[in-house]
């Protein structure tokens, strides 16, 4: 009888174990997921063609099928192309005190690559049967060629790297008037460096 | 004078009864940041690898299409060529710009001009389908892509 009376508390003690099962339920099947990527956009449908840009203001890069890249129809692997196509972008071949002189270039000034940063561009063409590993790899080391380079110019102007502003810019912690201003620095560089690459048609398939 | 000294020599136990609380303060903690996959992958996709990244940052703004060969069980009947994934189910080239439109007509009106279409595709795949896919957005007008990687050092 006394037994009955006193009312025992109810073992509270498995409760933690039960909770930590469903916590290692959810880890193991949850995943934080943040995908990354490299960002384009296409050209819209209905365009007017392009003027014609100048045969030495184009950077033709191609993959065949084989995965092999040529680049000006010179094979080339794919870690210089980085390096290639920065020398391309930077060249500078207008000369000092001309109309469009790039000022801000450090190229070697050749005439067979490009007048002017903002004149230049890339043109990647690839073949329907090239593996999408490689032509990812080609669109990286490419956006990689942009990306050094308005670093460059955005150290030399703002002392910070123009990757950082447009992480900071989308990632939006900050209040109206810094976000106005860091778009205001962002457009200046990529005004400098504008990413031109073109992607038309790819080659079709060779029966 | 006893009294005291004798309730110093019994320890009480420590109570472990805010332990449940913690960690129910963690289960509620990952159920809310994580996602769960919705998605069963019927294809292979083993993203490339890439440096140069952008984060996609929200969720409700992105369209995810899936490209790679059908995975073991699906390979018997589907064979091994690439194929698309909208949405839990296998699909043609043509279905691509009606099912884009469909899940943009579901987004937010403010948002719409937004939207990025992930592209998660496999890294064996060949540029001829994905190129086919921008073709297909292209005449739907969304324009833009993102080639959704790994980061890493590419290859």
């Amino acid at each position: 009888m006394n037994r009955n009376r006193e009312n025992p508390e109810v073992n509270a003690g498995s409760m933690a174990d039960i909770a930590f099962l469903l916590l290692i339920f959810f880890l193991v099947t949850a995943t934080i997921q943040t995908d990354v990527g490299l960002d384009r956009k296409l050209p819209p449908k209905e365009t007017i063609p392009p003027p014609p840009v100048n045969e030495r203001n184009i950077f033709r890069v191609s993959l065949n099928k084989n995965d092999e890249l040529f680049v000006e129809d010179g094979i080339m692997e794919l870690k210089d192309l980085k390096m290639a196509a920065m020398a391309f972008l930077d060249n500078g071949g207008i000369p000092k005190g001309n109309e469009n002189h790039c000022g801000y270039c450090k190229g070697a000034g050749s005439p067979d690559a490009s007048d002017n940063p903002i004149k230049a561009v890339i043109s990647f063409n690839s073949n329907r049967e090239a593996s999408y590993g490689m032509y990812v790899s080609v669109q990286d080391a490419l956006t990689a060629a942009y990306n050094e380079l308005r670093n460059r110019e955005s150290q030399r102007y703002y002392g910070k790297n123009y990757v950082d502003m447009e992480e900071l810019y989308y990632s939006g912690e900050m209040s109206d008037g810094e976000k106005m201003d860091l778009q205001r620095e962002i457009e200046t560089i990529r005004e400098m460096f504008p990413m031109k690459l073109s992607e038309a048609e790819t080659i079709s398939k060779l029966n | 004078m006893k009294s005291i000294r004798n309730y110093k020599k019994t320890q009480p136990a420590i109570s472990t009864a805010a332990l449940p609380d913690i960690v129910f303060i963690l289960l509620f903690f990952f159920m809310t940041v994580t996602t769960i996959k919705s998605e069963t992958l019927l294809v292979d996709n083993n993203l490339p690898q890439a440096n140069q990244v952008k984060k996609l940052e929200k969720k409700d703004r992105v369209i995810e299409i899936y490209v790679g060969r059908p995975n073991q069980d699906l390979a018997k009947v589907l064979g091994s060529e690439p194929r698309i994934q909208l949405n839990n189910k296998i699909a043609h080239m043509n279905e691509v710009g009606p099912y884009v439109l469909q899940e943009l007509a579901q987004k937010p009106d403010a948002i719409r001009n937004l939207v990025t279409v992930s592209l998660k595709v496999d890294k064996n795949v060949n540029v001829g389908v994905v190129s086919d896919i921008k073709e297909e957005l292209r005449k739907v007008n969304l324009l833009k892509v993102n080639y959704t990687v790994f980061q890493g050092n590419s290859q």
